[in-house]
């Protein structure tokens, strides 16, 4: 175990009541500090739920999980741990709390009792960050969905979290949504040091992260870079999940005899390859 | 069309009155209750009129937003004074035909109770106007506050109160669309008669019961991921307390409601 490692999943076990299999068997996972680690998986394959339990929402029923170091089992650390790992949840409509942006960015501060001047100082900054600023007096149910999860985002980073997890928070939203949401976590990865653990279905967003987990009925089946693990087509394909198109039409023209390079990602990529195919021939 | 209604009759402004601490406006709003009922005759109501006239000046409200509130209580007015007027008791008669009977008694009854309907509803419309519902409902945990120690539940109620109005226009959106989505597929809300039309919003309220609760469910899920764990140790960002300008409106208070007493004790106009 790397002290810096910000999560560390061990051994864990995870049944939900009146399931007859288990959610989580046997998941051995480091989330590195700083990085931006996709999570991917077809439906009921068990990310939600890994999820979950990294924020102390639930308990392994065998294993330990350490978020910075504290363990999740410990009753008396849950309220250390969910300010440590901040989570933002699928839908934009049910995880906000106040009637007004401004307060909802406040609701955590006000539950682990930050001096309200304080408060003041860190709902302006999350709110900048996340570039709400103007919607400060604004009614949530006013803002598109992409703007809800921002101000959710903000709400998260008020309590300086060391990590953010963010379940399927793209699922919902449009395009462009998608865009702004991505971008903003993103941004606060490289610029604030924050470590994100993104769990999506859509491969295109897991293809920017620094490393992408697979999750399959409950374990880990691939890690690696995402240019390690999207060229395994067919192994995806097993898992019942889409590969990004470029890198499927790579596989094609692969299969067909045409020697492109098999990591290709974004149609930038393949532009590049294709130009350098036909330059040398 | 159902995002643009407007919770409570809250009608934003910068005034003195709407900085005031909601507190102090929920109390002087009870202090002018019981003045409405100190006030005696006809000249008690002209001055609490001419109060109401200057609140609403200093408010920056105009005097129709008032009578609005009238308006929807016509009806129980005017059921009111038909009451009072024929069936006060009294002994001097100025009409009767057979068994109805006005009486002087029973006209002033009417009037003054009529009156005091009016008034209670223009003077405590000033409170809703010049409070939005979330700054009321923080005024209002505040004043619980001393409560929970009687285990009254101060903090949880204001909570509700703040969730209910958070959910009020995303549950209207979500029954707005269900309703399309039945009347796209031939679902009729509008014709038949009273049973009928009642009969055709099952199927209106059955998915938008189930989607409250599993909204219900994952809002839970989300206040217990931002460490929410009830009043307890919680701090507020916005606190509230008490300026000059509370003061000086309990000052205004005081002097309108000793004018009154003064009123009646001194002179008398009325019917």
């Amino acid at each position: 175990m790397d002290q810096s490692d910000k999560i560390v999943v061990q051994g864990v076990r995870y049944t939900y009541q009146d399931a007859p299999d288990a959610a989580l068997c046997g998941v051995e996972l480091s989330v590195h500090a700083g990085e931006f680690l996709a999570v991917l998986g077809h439906n009921g394959s068990g990310k939600s739920t890994l999820a979950k339990l990294m924020n102390a929402l639930y308990v392994p029923a065998e294993g330990h999980i350490w978020v910075v170091g504290m363990d999740t089992r410990d009753d008396a650390l849950v309220y250390d741990i969910r300010q440590h790992a901040g989570m933002v949840f699928q839908n934009p409509d049910n995880q906000l709390v106040a009637t007004v942006v401004e307060e909802d960015v406040a609701f955590g501060m006000e539950n682990i009792g930050v001096p309200p001047a304080q408060m003041r100082i860190r709902v302006d900054e999350a709110l900048r960050a996340v570039n709400m600023q103007d919607f400060r007096t604004a009614a949530p149910h006013m803002l598109s969905g992409g703007q809800k999860q921002r101000v959710a985002i903000a709400g998260v980073l008020a309590m300086q979290p060391d990590v953010i997890i963010l379940d399927e928070s793209t699922a919902m939203l449009d395009p462009a949504g998608r865009r702004e949401v991505l971008q903003t976590v993103r941004r606060l990865q490289r610029e604030e040091g924050i470590t994100i653990v993104w769990i999506t279905h859509y491969m295109d967003e897991a293809a920017q992260a620094d490393r992408v987990i697979v999750m399959n009925e409950g374990q880990i089946a691939l890690s690696g870079t995402p240019r390690e693990v999207f060229p395994q087509v067919e192994r995806l394909r097993e898992l019942r999940l889409d590969v990004p198109p470029m890198t499927e039409l790579a596989h094609d023209l692969a299969a067909a005899g045409v020697p492109v390079r098999a990591d290709v990602l974004t149609v930038e990529e393949m532009v590049e390859e294709v130009c350098r195919l036909s330059s040398k021939t | 069309m159902l995002k643009n209604i407007t919770l409570g009759q809250y009608y934003p402004g910068h005034s003195p009155v709407h900085r005031m601490d909601p507190r102090m406006k929920i109390y002087l709003t009870i202090a002018y209750i019981v003045a409405v009922f100190l006030v005696k005759d006809l000249l008690g109501y002209a001055l609490a009129f001419l109060f109401l006239l200057f609140m609403a000046r200093v408010a920056q409200i105009n005097l129709g937003f008032l009578m609005r509130g009238i308006k929807a209580l016509r009806v129980i007015v005017a059921f009111t004074f038909i009451i009072n007027l024929f069936f006060s008791t009294g002994d001097t008669p100025l009409l009767s035909w057979g068994i109805l009977r006005i009486t002087r008694e029973g006209l002033q009854n009417a009037v003054y109770f009529s009156l005091r309907l009016i008034f209670l509803v223009m003077g405590t419309s000033m409170l809703t106007l010049t409070t939005s519902p979330v700054v009321l409902t923080d005024g209002l945990e505040r004043m619980m506050r001393p409560l929970a120690r009687v285990h009254f539940p101060a903090h949880e109620l204001a909570m509700m109160m703040t969730i209910a109005l958070r959910f009020i226009p995303t549950l209207l959106e979500e029954a707005d669309k269900i309703m399309k989505a039945q009347m796209a597929r031939g679902a009729d809300f509008e014709s038949g008669n009273l049973l009928a039309r009642a009969r055709a919003m099952v199927p209106l309220l059955v998915p938008l019961f189930v989607g409250a609760f599993r909204r219900a469910t994952e809002l839970a899920m989300a206040m217990e991921a931002r460490c929410y764990r009830g009043g307890a140790h919680r701090t507020r960002m916005r606190e509230l307390g008490y300026t000059r300008l509370d003061f000086a409106a309990l000052g205004v208070m005081a002097a309108f409601i000793a004018l009154i007493v003064a009123q009646g004790a001194f002179v008398h106009v009325g019917l």
